[in-house]
């Protein structure tokens, strides 16, 4: 198995990303994400919630360098010994991001590749060796259960594993660092139920940080281990919530009357942050 | 031969039929003295065997003026999109040109072509590249900067080169767009070099092509001949397009929707 993990044997939990009071305007444009400060550990799965505008998503595309801190630090660590790396506002330092994967909104497939195709490329834009590249994206595949689907072109294939797909081709680079934009939003409820198992499940062997942008309160409890509920206008991190549910989470999780719980206080906090916002 | 194919072929050929005994008819309708407008089918075809060889000349010439414009419009409209969709100031500053390039009247511009290359499959080859450069260069163009947002964010997100930002991922997602423009040119090319020939042909050396067969034959009020000259443009242009479309077949077949197949 290529995807094997090296686990940091020391016991507190090393810092993945930190940002320090992150400040992002385009611009001379409003202020959309406003002293933005968090540190993620390694492994963490994080949801991102709050009310459009809020700068979640602008918060992923900081992070995978698609555009530029104006203020702050946003703080990347290496790799599991090594000391943390700063990035300064505007610089985009090349290794911090090399083990980062993004899942946009839209499955993002090239519609001329195969499927099998569009998993490897990451590997060809970075002239991977066939051999290694054929065995990768054979793993890549099968974690996301569409070994058989290969040689099909993305139009043959449904919303549910086109998103599969994306999600496969995410993770054929073993990143340490996943970064996802809210990427079951346009599935029905069953298949967005369905992909959130597999991904707590391919979770449980790749032990990636996460960073899970949604609009779903049920979808950020079932999946993180902390979700950061967010205020707009301008984007600040409002409230941090805890979720002490313990992994692995399987369909039972959802009938837990803690699961319960935590859905109603999420939403009630992003009920009152929502009065706010919309003034 | 399953029914939906030999439908395909019994009800097109059927049609055909009807056409010639139409034209049959509306011909034995006319007096005697009329009768020199509208030559018989079989008077047609006697003009293929009685001017077979010129016939075959020219349309071999016109053929070779249409795929050498045709060839030319490609690539160099191709080089020149890329040109343009790589960088907004180079767009801005020739865009207004090329639109110019479209309004430039071919049937004035030919006697000045002849004055500069001479007349014959130069100036075939240079009008016919005019008619179709334009419709490949806008669509093209079009083509490489509508690249899907959310692509290009892929590839820099993976820190793609430049190079294979272009090669990878611009070129292929502009492919409808150049067949698009690819379908049009094909339409356009058959009837560029002939109207090319018609305004700038020459008898000397290849003996001109068929629109200056088309002078010759009207000249010598030889109608049927004119209906044959007809015929052989109407099958050039027939190939051009066909080649096309079985080339935009072949290459977005695959995986572009506009060939998705009710049934899948």
């Amino acid at each position: 198995m290529s995807f094997a993990v090296t686990t940091n044997p020391s016991a507190r939990p090393s810092i993945a990303i930190e940002f320090r009071s992150v400040v992002k305007r385009y611009g001379q444009g409003p202020v959309i994400v406003d002293d933005f400060s968090l540190s993620a550990a390694r492994g963490d799965f994080i949801a991102l919630i709050g009310p459009s505008g809020c700068g979640k998503s602008t918060l992923l595309k900081l992070v995978a360098g698609l555009s530029p801190v104006t203020r702050g630090e946003l703080i990347f660590s290496t790799a599991s010994s090594s000391p943390l790396l700063t990035t300064a506002p505007s610089s985009t330092s090349a290794s911090s991001r090399d083990d980062l994967a993004y899942v946009f909104q839209e499955p993002t497939l090239l519609p001329w590749l195969s499927v099998a195709q569009n998993v490897a490329l990451p590997l060809d834009l970075r002239n991977t060796p066939a051999t290694q590249r054929t065995q990768l994206v054979r793993d890549a595949l099968a974690l996301v259960g569409l070994t058989t689907h290969a040689d099909y072109y993305p139009r043959q294939l449904s919303g549910g594993q086109k998103m599969r797909v994306s999600i496969a081709r995410a993770l054929v680079l073993s990143p340490q660092i996943l970064l996802l934009d809210e990427p079951f939003g346009a599935l029905d409820e069953m298949t967005r139920d369905h992909l959130n198992e597999e991904l707590l499940a391919i979770r449980e062997r790749l032990r990636w940080t996460a960073f899970f942008v949604t609009h779903s309160v049920a979808e950020a409890v079932f999946l993180a281990n902390r979700i950061i509920i967010m205020s707009a206008n301008p984007g600040r991190l409002h409230r941090e919530i805890r979720v002490e549910l313990p992994y692995p989470r399987t369909p039972a999780t959802r009938r837990d009357p803690a699961y319960h719980q935590l859905v109603d206080e999420v939403s009630q906090l992003l009920r009152s942050v929502e009065d706010h916002s919309t003034v | 031969m399953p029914r939906q194919k030999i439908f395909s072929v019994l009800l097109p050929a059927l049609a055909g039929a009807l056409f010639i005994a139409i034209w049959h008819f509306i011909r034995v309708s006319l007096s005697e003295d009329f009768r020199f407008l509208l030559p018989s089918p079989t008077e047609v075809i006697s003009a293929f065997r009685e001017h077979g060889d010129e016939l075959w000349r020219a349309t071999l010439n016109t053929t070779t003026g249409a795929t050498l414009g045709f060839l030319g419009a490609v690539t160099i409209s191709f080089t020149l999109s890329l040109l343009l969709s790589l960088s907004p100031l180079v767009r801005v500053t020739f865009y207004p040109y090329l639109m110019l390039l479209q309004m430039t009247p071919i049937i004035v511009f030919a006697p000045i072509l002849v004055l500069w290359v001479g007349p014959g499959l130069k100036s075939v080859t240079i009008i016919t590249f005019l008619i179709c450069f334009f419709p490949l260069a806008v669509n093209t163009t079009q083509g490489l900067v509508s690249t899907d947002r959310n692509l290009v964010e892929l590839f820099r997100l993976y820190r793609a080169t430049k190079f294979q930002e272009i090669l990878r991922l611009r070129i292929p997602a502009a492919l409808p767009y150049f067949f698009t423009g690819l379908r049009i040119a094909a339409t356009l090319a058959p009837i560029g070099a002939l109207v090319g020939d018609y305004t700038a042909g020459s008898s000397a050396g290849d003996g001109g092509g068929l629109g200056f067969q088309t002078i010759i034959y009207s000249s010598q009020a030889k109608y049927p001949a004119l209906f044959a000259t007809a015929a052989a443009c109407c099958a050039l242009g027939f190939i051009f397009v066909a080649g096309v479309l079985s080339l935009s077949w072949l290459t977005l077949h695959k995986w572009h929707d506009s060939y998705e197949r009710a049934d899948t």
